[in-house]
């Protein structure tokens, strides 16, 4: 099946028409984020505070790119593990954020969450951090730059790859997948 | 007695920091070419076919496979009719990460301790070396840039004798399951059997030194492989845990002589970005 092209941010709508297995290529600004930058971004939402992005309708990447070469808009940037944001994840989509991407398993608790404020979870494929890095056409630091490589960054994406692994419907392909092609 | 001096070591790892995390060997990336030819999932198929292609564009540009370059992993085999000059091994080792992590622009995911305030020390030194003293006048080193995500799926059991074959293929079959799609495969399995607790750690690390497709020299072993193989692919986790036929590339087994009362056993898990250099200096 041909990958389903989408644009960034995502409505409600959008994420509806996400099916766990659906490939995909996203289109336009999404940021990153990594454990210390969810740490913080959940301390301020505890304190009742402004966060330094607007999460409505965003795309998180999981990622802490290699440093980039001269010439080079990032590194090699490829998806890190999810669970390590497990924690976080709940609060984020709470906040608006519609689409996350990394690496690997996710809690009920995440999955729970994706289909009671209609978000969906995708995967990159890990290790492929050369081929992505292709597809980050601009990378800029939006907050938290002493994170250094887990600073909070904007990126401009274009056709980047994932797979949609859990939707806004409690579909998981992890287990689908492996169940399908198990002897 | 043949003299090395410090410097000359650090070069040589300097080089195989940037080179390890630049070019996939060729026995992983045929490996890879073959999964391709087997996989009978479409998904699972695109994504050999993305990591066929990642390997190519690092390969190319000249960077990093993923972005995940790793703890920087030695072992030495030291010929003891070799005299070190200008500096101790482990000096000269880290020097060589220094440099080869700085001028690859390589990342650097190595923080001071571990449990109080985490601080990444820089330049992704210290190493973990480990040496064994060998006959002659040669150094030979072997290098892996070891990834977080699939180190995290690792494990030691000390299973009892009486657990026999079964528990064992269990045992390593399960952690694999456990294991999921978090340690992107398709994986590399090292498995450590016998020793102590520690000993067989190092052995499932070592097994992921070997080139893939490389089976161990004892025939029982050899079929154990295997039959490993065959029961995690049968899982049908496939590339990236979408499902399919390709789970793990190869399963290597590393042994010891066991205590009377004992079991080791160990599991350390690769992804498919299964790094390593060897050098003879
Ligand atoms: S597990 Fe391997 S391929 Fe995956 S992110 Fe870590 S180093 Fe890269």
């Amino acid at each position: 099946m041909e990958p389903k092209k989408i644009q960034a941010p995502l409505s409600d709508e959008d994420v509806m028409d996400l099916k766990a297995g659906d490939n995909v290529l996203i289109n336009g600004v999404i940021y990153t984020a990594r454990d210390a930058a969810h740490k913080k971004l959940v301390e301020l939402m505890d304190k009742g505070e402004d966060l330094p992005i607007d999460l409505k309708g965003q795309f998180i990447f999981y990622v802490g790119p290699t440093p980039a070469k001269p010439g080079q808009a990032i590194g090699s940037a490829g998806p890190t593990t999810s669970g390590r944001m497990d924690a976080y994840t709940p609060r984020m989509l709470e906040k608006g954020m519609k689409a996350c991407i990394g690496k690997g398993l996710r809690s009920q608790a995440v999955k729970d969450a994706l289909v009671k404020h209609k978000g969906v979870y995708l995967a990159a494929v890990g290790g492929a951090g050369a081929l992505l890095s292709k597809k980050i056409k601009k990378s800029e630091v939006v907050a938290y730059p002493e994170l250094g490589a887990e600073a909070i960054h904007r990126l401009e994406v274009e056709d980047f790859p994932a797979t949609v692994i859990n939707d806004a419907y409690g579909n998981d392909l992890y287990e689908e997948g492996a169940k399908q092609y198990a002897r | 007695m043949r003299e090395l001096a410090a410097s000359t070591i650090s070069d040589h790892v300097a080089e195989m920091c940037e080179e390890a995390n630049i070019y996939l060997g060729q026995d992983v990336f045929g490996a890879l070419k073959d999964a391709l030819e087997t996989e009978e999932s479409p998904t699972g198929k695109e994504v050999l076919k993305q990591l066929i292609e990642n390997v190519e564009i690092a390969r190319d540009e000249q960077i990093p496979i993923c972005q995940d370059t790793g703890f920087a992993v030695f072992f030495v085999e030291w010929g003891q009719d070799v005299h070190l000059t200008g500096g101790t091994l482990e000096e000269a080792i880290n020097a060589g990460v220094r440099r080869g992590y700085d001028e690859g622009y390589l990342r650097k995911s190595i923080v001071k301790d571990p449990l109080f305030e985490r601080k990444n020390t820089g330049d992704n030194t210290p190493a973990v070396i480990y040496t064994d003293i060998v006959a002659g006048d040669k150094v030979k080193i072997h290098f892996a840039p070891k990834g977080g995500g699939s180190e995290n799926m690792s494990a030691v059991k000390m299973l009892k004798p009486s657990d026999g074959e079964e528990g064992f293929v269990d045992f390593v079959v399960n952690q694999v399951k456990t294991a999921g799609p978090n340690p992107c495969p398709p994986i590399v399995v090292g498995v450590g059997i016998g020793g102590t607790f520690d000993k067989v750690a190092v052995l499932a690390k070592k097994a992921l030194f070997r080139p893939v497709g490389q089976s161990h020299p004892d025939s029982r072993f050899a079929e154990l492989e295997k039959k490993i193989k065959e029961k995690i692919n049968d899982l049908g986790v496939g590339p990236q845990g979408f499902g399919g036929r390709n789970f793990a590339l190869a399963v290597h087994i590393e042994d010891y002589p066991s205590h009377i009362a004992s079991m080791a056993a160990a599991v350390n898990l690769n992804c498919h970005a299964c790094r390593h250099l060897e050098r003879e200096i």
